[in-house]
Formats: structure tokens, sequence, C-alpha cells
């Protein structure tokens, strides 16, 4: 957290020292400038080549040019007909909501344990779990089905959701954070005779807006991306992700590329529009999960 | 959770990051005094231990069943031998034996060591070169730090299908770009030279923009001063990069490479399940998509599992390396 403001400092600093370097077309910002949008350009070309490709029609889909000679909206009409997009839409929206609310109740009680509460075995606790923060998903992946499937969660909402709500890294985050709030709102509190549940719910809470948003962006898309897990545990269709469902659809309709990216730029969408709208949380997220 | 009570009455205590220095005993109050403890403190230890307790009853139960159990369970059911209906038999190390004679485990121990000893450097020198320069100022800085951080927000599905539609042979956009330089007949998908080196490329473009955020959170804590100082020394640009910037992003580096090896191991799935099913002829079969294979493709559980083990095994001994190196994941950056 401290990383933040100290970024910040800096940042105000040196700008106080040089008046608005930045805006002066000086040849130094001219290349950069130049070498910066020639690099972005090319960084996100295949993102619009996909997003022209779903409007080309299918004689048009290996022309050169990036934008549609004769756009048409023929391949996400029939991406929405021929397969129950919008269903897997509501499955992703449904189970990353879900676990995004749960994950960071969970991790936020437990991070508050860890960090503000002085118990014996504290430190054996924030070890153990520290220890299984690089252990991911893919890695545990067949012993995670044969627990999921002995109680009796294959193919079902559960079985998506519960699994992918814990990982030591919502609680490592949000400990470093509670580390470092000042004592005194916590100690105020107490003398007012606050229980530590109104202490952590009314309190610490509402002081961690900032990274709790951040954390929500971040599950957020990290679930709406999670494809090995719902491919794995799923077979029922009417239980298919947006990501099992684009590669499913990929399968079969392999020839058909005007499809196949239409539904790849409807899976994309929503990632690009948080990315889009909150740009400053995923940010501050990565910041966060850095070393501070 | 009587596992982890245990554990709490072996434990040692309290952390040293917030308060006065302490007798590293847990249970003190705050502001209380280290040694007799009124009734009154002693209730409050109490209720702050119950407490703390219930606050890490849902997460604890939820990684222990979910986290914890599965670590153990992928070490044992290495030893067993499983069908799909989850029956076991115990077959000792016939797994391991079997592992050691199979050239497609070595072939995707290979792969998997190719992949993370290329994939890792050239991520760490891209993230760096481009974090140096999105730290400059300049107009439209903003703008393209989005743009280079964009594909990181795509799932990796959508990124293996607009790559395989971008890289289809001779008619896809990257042979027609390439044609001017007789690369058009060129298969990067196809050849089993190239197939590795395609995909690393295609990592590269999609995670290069995480680790630039990161290294652009390092530069900006290295004080403004220390360039002030080198320039009017008369350093060159060099100079400043290789005696400050370098030496002075050490945590930082120290984490990216981390947790790149960890993400690379693990990762990469998606990409080769979408894009090339670990061909062509085993090309890129990493052992995460081996291992899966194994699983669910061919049902052999234990097997699938005693190499998923191996690497569990080694994934935990660097996690507990890290942990320590860290002190509980704070890096020491000298203060």
């Amino acid at each position: 957290m401290a990383l933040d403001t100290r970024a910040t400092n800096s940042t105000t600093g040196s700008a106080r020292r040089r008046p608005r370097a930045d805006r002066k077309w000086t040849r130094r910002n001219i290349v950069l400038l130049t070498v910066g949008t020639v690099l972005g350009l090319l960084t996100i070309f295949p993102l619009l080549w996909m997003v022209s490709g779903a409007f080309k029609p299918e004689d048009e889909i290996w022309n050169m040019s990036l934008l549609p000679s004769s756009p048409t909206l023929d391949n996400f009409i029939y991406v929405f007909t021929e397969v129950p997009f919008l269903r897997y839409m509501f499955n992703s929206f449904f189970v990353s909501a879900v676990v995004t609310v749960a994950a960071l109740l969970f991790h936020s009680m437990a991070a508050y344990a860890l960090a503000r509460l002085k118990f014996r075995g504290r430190e054996t606790i924030f070890m153990v779990i520290f220890s299984t923060l690089l252990v991911s998903l893919p890695v545990v992946l067949i012993p995670t089905f044969v627990v999921v499937r002995t109680l009796g969660l294959l193919d079902s909402y559960a079985g998506l959701i519960i699994p992918m709500i814990f990982n030591a890294f919502g609680i490592f985050l949000l400990r470093q954070f509670y580390l470092g709030l000042p004592d005194e709102l916590e100690e105020a509190a107490m003398i007012d005779g606050a229980g530590y549940w109104r202490i952590f719910w009314n309190v610490v809470l509402p002081l961690s807006k900032p990274i709790l948003s951040a954390l929500a962006v971040f599950f957020f898309l990290a679930n709406w991306n999670s494809f090995i897990w719902p491919l794995t545990i799923t077979a029922n269709p009417d239980l298919r992700v947006v990501q099992v469902g684009i590669a499913t659809f990929q399968q079969q309709y392999a020839a058909n590329w005007n499809y196949v990216l239409a539904a790849a730029t409807v899976a994309a969408a929503p990632t690009l529009l948080m990315f889009f709208f909150f740009q400053k949380q995923i940010v501050a997220s990565i910041k966060t999960s850095g070393i501070k | 959770m009587s596992e982890r009570t245990q554990q709490d009455l072996a434990g040692q205590g309290t952390t040293v990051r917030r308060g006065p220095p302490q007798s590293p005993r847990g249970g003190g109050t705050r502001a209380a005094p280290p040694r007799g403890k009124s009734s009154n403190a002693r209730s409050r230890e109490k209720r702050e231990r119950r407490a703390a307790l219930l606050f890490l009853l849902p997460d604890s139960l939820g990684l222990f069943t979910f986290v914890f159990i599965p670590m153990v369970l992928a070490i044992a059911l290495g030893f067993f031998s499983m069908d799909g209906f989850g029956n076991l038999s115990f077959i000792g190390v016939d797994n391991f034996i079997r592992m050691a004679n199979d050239p497609q485990f070595w072939q995707s121990v290979r792969v998997t060591l190719v992949y993370l000893f290329v994939l890792v450097p050239a991520i760490f020198v891209v993230a760096l070169a481009l974090a140096l320069l999105v730290q400059q100022k300049f107009p439209g800085v903003g703008a393209v730090r989005s743009a280079l951080f964009a594909p990181y927000v795509i799932s990796l599905v959508v990124v293996g299908l607009i790559w395989q539609f971008m890289l289809s042979d001779r008619v896809g956009v990257i042979s027609r770009m390439l044609a001017p330089f007789g690369l058009q007949d060129v298969s990067w998908l196809g050849n089993p030279q190239l197939t590795l080196g395609t995909i690393i490329f295609i990592c590269v473009w999609f995670q290069m923009g995480y680790y630039m955020i990161i290294f652009l959170a390092g530069l900006q804590d290295i004080p403004a001063e220390y360039y002030e100082a080198a320039r009017i020394d008369g350093t060159t640009a060099w100079q400043r990069l290789t005696r400050i910037t370098l030496p002075l992003l050490g945590p930082t580096s120290f984490f990216v490479l981390i947790t790149a090896t960890i993400a690379v191991i693990t990762g990469g799935f998606d990409l080769i399940y979408i894009m090339t099913g670990g061909g062509p002829a085993g090309a890129t079969s990493l052992l995460i998509f081996y291992i899966y294979e194994q699983a669910f493709l061919f049902g052999e559980y234990g097997y699938a599992a005693a190499i998923g083990s191996t690497l569990i095994v080694v994934l935990m001994l660097w996690s507990l390396l890290l942990f320590k190196l860290t002190r509980g994941g704070r890096v020491n950056d000298g203060s």
C-alpha cells in the first residue's frame, strides 16, 4: 500500500520540477510517442483483427483489410441463434459474481483475523496458507476433481462455484492491506464496546473499499476467463460457461471463422469493457499483488 | 479443523510487523504489559482468540477441503491406480517406475523446460523494456500503457482462437504479411520445430502487460533524486540503467522471476488445449497438458496423479523457499 502513495508522490514531485514536460512537443516526446504508438498498435492488432473478422461475411474473412467492406451482424445473429450463447453468458456471469462476492467476504474475514487479532498460532496458520499460494488449480486438478466428485458436486453450479472461492492469494493481499491500517480506529470502537464482528463490519470493511473493489474486478475477470475447471467438471450443456462454450463452438464450426470470431468477440466483450471502465482498479490490484 | 487447532497450539505467536518490539510470545493484548496479566486481560485474550478462529473458519474449511486435501491427495493418488469410477487399488511405486520409462513423459519434461527457460527470460526482458518506455512522460503515454496491457484481460481461450485464425497456413494474415520476406509457406503451428516458439511468442504478448505494470510500480519506487544526482554527475542513460535502475529493481525482479516461473509451469494449458493439443508430434506437450491428457482423455488418473505429485513437490519447495526468502511475502528491500 505504501507503494501507491509513494508512486504518486514521486510522480507529482518530478512534475513539479519540470512543469508539464509531457505536454511539450520536444523531439524526445515525438520519438517516444512514435515508438509507443507503434508498439501499442502492434499489441492490440490481434484484438482489432478479431473484432473486424466478426463483422466480415464469410467470403471476406481472408481479406487483408482491417475494415470489412460490407460489415454484417449475421455472424452474431448466427452465434446467438445456433447455440445457447446467452445461457453460457448467464452461467459465466452467475458463477463469477457469486465466487467474487463470497471470496471477498471470506478472505477479508480471514485476513482481518490474521492481521488484526492476536492469538497463538497465527503465524503458523498464515504460513500454511502462504505455502498453498503458488500451487494453482491446474496442478492439483485431478485430486480436486476427486474431492469434488466425492462430495457429489460434479456437473452442478455448486461444483463450479465453491472450489473457486478459496485461494490464498486474496487472503494474502487483504492481510497486507490490513496490516497497514492504523490501530486507533479499532481501539476507539473497542472502547465504545463494539465486538470484533462489528469492528470488522463497520470499521475495517468500509476502510478497505479501494482494495476490495480492485480485488472484485480481478476475481470477476479471472473467473469469467477460467476454462480448465469448468471444462473438467461439467458435461451438462446447460451448465456450460462461456469459455467452454466458445471452445466447443470452435470444434464444431472450425471452418467458419467468421462465426468463431463473432463468438470470441462476444466472450471477450465483457472483459474488454471491464478493462475500459475499471482500468484503475485492475492496475491497482496488480500493483498490490506485487512485492509490498 | 482439529489439525489447524493443533497447529495453533504448537504455533509460536505474534508477528513483529506492528507495535513496539516485543517478546515472541503470542496472546498479549496490544497495550497490556507482558507479565502479570489481569484476569480481565486474560478473558479478552480468550475472546480475541475465539473471534479469530471464527473469522478464519469459512476460509479454513474451504482451503482445507479444496486446496489442502487435494495437495495431500495428489501425492497419495500417485501410489494408486484408479479407474473412471473412482475405485482405487494400491500399486506402490509402479506409476513412478512407469513415469521414468515413459518417453512421452520425458518429452513433456523437455518441452516444459525449454518453454520455461525461454519464456521467463523473454517475459522479463520485454516487460522491463516496456516499463522503461511507459515510465517516461510523453503525450498519450496512458493510452500506450493501456494498449500494451489490453491482451491480458482477454481469456486464453479467446487468445488461442485469435492467433489460430491469424496463423492459418498461407491464407492467414501473418503468412500474408510475411509473404514479401518469402515466409508465406511457413507453418507456424504445424512445423514441430516452430510451434513451441510460436506459443512462447503468444505467451509473451499475452503476459507482458501484467509484468510491465509490476515493473512500473517498482520503477516508480526509485527516488527521482538518484537520477537527478546521476545526471548532474554527467552519466549516460545506459549507466543510469545499469548502475541505478537495475540494482534498485532487485526485489521486483526477484518477484517477477519467481511468479513468472510458477505461472508458466502451471499456465499454458488453455492455449495448448485450444491451439495445438500438444502437437505436432508432442512438440508442445507441456507437463500440465500431458497430465490432463493422461487423466481425462485416457482415464489414467493414478498415473497422471503421479506426474502431478512430482510437480507439486517441486512447487511446494519453491513456495517455502519464497516464504523464507521474503519473510512472509515481504521482500527485503533494505528498509
